[in-house]
This record gives structure tokens, C-alpha cells and sequence, in this order.
């Protein structure tokens, strides 16, 4: 195999194949050879609104990083119009002064129709860069609302960046958004409203549960500038330091595979159900008589599900 | 969802006119590619370098600063470099018949003048990226043979 000895010494253009056909085919094949040389990256996420700095905070992390002779990749998704199905992916034109460095591979991702704020194959791509020798991998989502939380089912720790224009203590005791963050930024620092919003943030965040042993941080930054980044880079240091000394480390990450296999199980089932489950023109008969209100969606739905778990009853 | 074109645009040099550069990017975007675009003022080598991170079919660059006869050659020399020679190489800009003649032979695939319609650059990659998944090799190669026995006819003439 020497395709996966090139993948695992991180050769650039190996590592890029990779990724496509892991992003373009449904074959998990390289997944599967690859998985037991992953999980020693820690993964850092960066979420927030559009336009709060999210590409220019991974730029700025991931130099941060460098400096300490770190291995990086970053994935920075972007949307794919739901019309088109095309995307323009522009994260990189705030990554340039990471463009040449050795260590850095920076790959973009268009979200294909996925709503949770990540591509459905970001987790999977992760993996290749995982096993390809990163120390960190920084995953930027799209721009988000309140409700595309994926990002905290990939990653150790989430940041959630805002900027002064975020809103007030009501917002920010919304459900979403700020539940899954471990590390608070606010951006653009230099603008006007952002003491105020640190001071509401932290007003809302006293109120809110805390994880036993770790309190919220919120860090100001002025990424263009590279103001606040050291703290930001050693903030997450000390969740990561945090995570490992809890024990919630392990337990975070088992519960994350847990999830992951409860999808893939319910992707199988989904393909198999099209495939050979309902056929299109018994379907047709049924909604036809569904139309007529002669049955009922439910009382079909239970019966479909339950001849399913009959033939497994049987083997 | 399967396989998506990828193309890289990219504007190198000092050249600061990206206008064309967007408008070719949001096109091919609504023809349904996904499309990288580096911003301005970037070299050959990163420009080359996000090419094959990013794993492209396609890389545009823009340039009507003048520079075209270097900075083409340069590209696909980086891209031989990193055994990156399938990436279709294509432009648009400023650039005189002569030289459009000259980089073509040099590997550059295609150019796109001003006043260009958008709809031609989106059919001609598509057109090349279905080539390419039909038959990669032999495709070229009958290509280049027909060019070249047409200028043996013409010189006999």
C-alpha cells in the first residue's frame, strides 16, 4: 500500500485525492483503512454568524499554532445554493499568510445541501486529515443562525464567535448557539457595544449551568490585527488541559463516536428503505388510497416499519 | 450528492482588477461548480499550492496586468513539479491573439478574451471535465496529433 504510507506521512496531493473521493463516493473503504491511525488530533471548531471573522480567527489560531511547531489542517465549509448547487468558496482569501507553509493544508468544503452548518462529509474528511499526522484540526462552519450545532458533534472544543452587533442578554439566552460553546470570542473588538456585549454574555452565561470545573471564557479579539489571539490560543489550550484532567475527554469523544455510528446505521437503513423496501408503484397504490382517506399515513408507516422487523425477528 | 467540477480562480501578480474574476466566479457558481477563489495579489506558487490541497479540476486566473507570458508558464511548470499536470489550466484578460496562440501550444487550455459571454467559459469546462471522465489520455494526445499534421499541410501548401 503505498497510496496509505503517503497518506500517512501527509503527502499534500495524496492527502487531496483523498479527500475527494472521500467527499464525492459513498464507498467508505478507505475510511475503514484508515480509521485506526485516527484520533490523535485534537479539533478545535470555529462557529458563528456570517461575517463575525471566522476564517480570519483560523487564520490567525493556525499561526498562533505554527509557531508552536504544530501540524495543521483546516476544513472551511462554505454553502452550496440549494438553487444552483453550485458554491463559491472564498475562506481562503482570509487564509494567505498561510498559503505556503509546510505544515498548514487547508481544504474547503461546500456544505452540498446539509444543514447542520457542516458538510455531511466533514467528519469523514476530518478522518483523512486525522490520519495523515495533524496535531490540530481547526474546522470552520459556515456562517450560522441559532440552531446549526453540528460543529460540537466533530469537535473537542468549540468557539463560538460574535461581534459587538450580536445582540443583547436575551439572545444570548436563547436555546442554541451558545450552549455548545466552550470558548466565547468577540470580534472586531475595536467596534463600538463590545464591552457592553462581554458584560450581557457574561450576565446570561451566570445563569446558565455550568460544566462542573470549567466557567465559561470569553475572549476579545481583533483578529485582523492578531489582538487577543495569544489568549485565545491559550484559552482553548486550558479546556483541552480541562477535558483531559475530567476525564471528559474520553467520555465526550466515546459519546461522539456513538453518535457517529447511530448515523451511519440510520443512513444505511434510509438507502436500504428506498432500495428495497418501498417499491415506487406500491407506493403509488398506497398514497393513492391514503388520498382517498381510505387508510392512513400512520397506521402505513407502522405497518411498513413492522414488516421490516419481522424479517430480522425470523433470521 | 456525487462529484462536483472544482475550479480554482485566482488573480496573480500585483494586478488589483478582480471584477472579471468575480463575475467568472459567480457564473460558474450558478452553473452549479464549486468554485475556490483565492483574492488578489497571489503568487504562482500559492495559487498552485491551493490547487492541488484543494484538489481542482480547473484552475482560472485572470490577469491583465500583462505578465500573462510568465505567469502561465510558470503555473504549469509548479504543476509538472507536483505531478499536478491534469489540472486544466485556463485564463482570461488582457492578452494579445499572438500570445493567446503561444500559450495554448505551451499547454494552457483555453483563453477567454473581454467580452467573452459566461455561458461559453461554463460549456467549454464542462465539456473538458466530461472529456476527462470519459477517457483522460487518448482524448489529448489524438488532439495534439491533428494540430500538428494540419501545420504540416499548411506548410507543404
Amino acid at each position: 500500500m503505498i497510496f496509505l504510507k503517503k497518506l500517512l506521512k501527509g503527502e499534500k496531493r495524496t492527502v487531496a485525492q483523498t479527500i475527494s473521493v472521500v467527499e464525492n463516493e459513498g464507498d467508505t473503504k478507505i475510511l475503514e483503512n484508515i480509521f485506526k491511525y485516527t484520533g490523535k488530533a485534537y479539533h478545535i471548531g470555529i462557529t458563528g454568524p456570517p461575517g463575525a471573522g471566522k476564517s480570519t480567527l483560523v487564520n490567525a489560531i493556525a499561526k498562533q499554532l505554527l509557531e508552536k511547531n504544530k501540524k495543521i489542517g483546516i476544513i472551511a465549509v462554505d454553502p452550496t445554493s440549494p438553487f444552483s448547487g453550485g458554491a463559491l468558496l472564498g475562506d481562503r482569501v482570509r487564509m494567505t499568510d498561510l498559503a505556503l507553509k509546510e505544515n498548514v493544508f487547508i481544504r474547503s468544503m461546500a456544505s452540498r445541501g446539509s444543514l447542520g452548518g457542516l458538510a455531511q462529509k466533514t467528519k469523514d474528511v476530518a478522518l483523512v486529515l486525522d490520519a495523515s499526522g495533524m496535531d490540530y484540526i481547526l474546522i470552520e462552519t459556515i456562517g450560522v443562525g441559532q440552531v446549526e450545532l453540528d460543529i460540537a458533534q466533530v469537535c473537542d472544543t468549540t468557539v463560538v464567535a460574535l461581534v459587538p452587533e450580536s445582540g443583547d442578554s436575551i439572545q444570548a439566552m436563547k436555546a442554541g448557539l451558545l450552549e455548545i460553546a466552550d470558548v466565547i470570542v468577540v470580534n472586531k473588538g475595536d467596534r463600538e457595544g463590545c464591552d457592553s456585549l462581554i458584560m450581557e454574555l457574561k450576565f446570561a452565561l451566570d445563569l446558565r449551568q455550568q460544566k462542573a470545573g470549567w466557567h465559561y471564557p470569553i475572549v476579545k479579539t481583533i483578529a485582523t490585527e492578531g489582538v487577543g489571539i495569544e489568549e485565545l490560543v491559550a484559552t482553548i489550550q486550558s479546556h483541552k488541559e480541562y477535558l483531559k484532567r475530567s476525564g471528559r475527554f474520553e467520555k465526550d469523544r466515546k459519546e461522539k463516536l456513538k453518535l457517529h455510528i447511530h448515523e451511519l446505521i440510520e443512513e444505511k437503513i434510509k438507502s436500504h428503505l428506498k432500495e428495497f423496501v418501498i417499491k415506487d408503484d406500491e407506493l403509488e397504490k398506497i398514497i393513492n388510497r391514503v388520498y382517498e382517506r381510505k387508510l392512513n399515513p400512520y397506521h402505513i408507516a407502522d405497518e411498513i416499519t413492522n414488516k421490516i422487523f419481522k424479517v430480522r425477528e425470523d433470521v | 450528492m456525487g462529484k462536483k467540477i472544482r475550479v480554482l480562480v485566482g488573480k496573480p501578480g500585483l494586478d488589483g482588477h478582480d471584477r472579471g474574476a468575480k463575475v467568472v466566479a459567480a457564473a460558474l457558481r450558478d452553473a452549479g461548480m464549486e468554485v475556490i477563489y483565492t483574492g488578489l495579489h497571489q503568487t504562482c506558487e500559492s495559487i498552485v499550492e491551493a490547487a492541488v490541497q484543494e484538489d481542482v479540476d480547473v484552475i482560472g486566473l485572470s490577469i491583465l496586468s500583462g505578465a500573462h507570458m510568465t505567469i502561465f508558464s510558470k503555473v504549469l511548470n509548479l504543476l509538472k513539479k507536483r505531478h499536478a499536470t491534469q489540472i486544466l489550466v485556463i485564463g482570461g484578460g488582457i492578452i494579445p491573439l499572438e500570445d493567446m496562440k503561444k500559450l495554448e501550444k505551451m499547454g494552457v487550455g483555453k483563453l477567454f478574451g473581454p467580452g467573452t459571454p459566461t455561458t461559453e467559459i461554463v460549456d467549454w469546462i464542462n465539456e473538458c471535465a466530461f472529456a476527462k471522465t470519459e477517457q483522460p489520455k487518448t482524448k489529448r494526445v489524438k488532439a495534439k496529433k491533428s494540430r500538428k499534421i494540419k501545420v504540416r499541410r499548411k506548410r507543404k501548401k
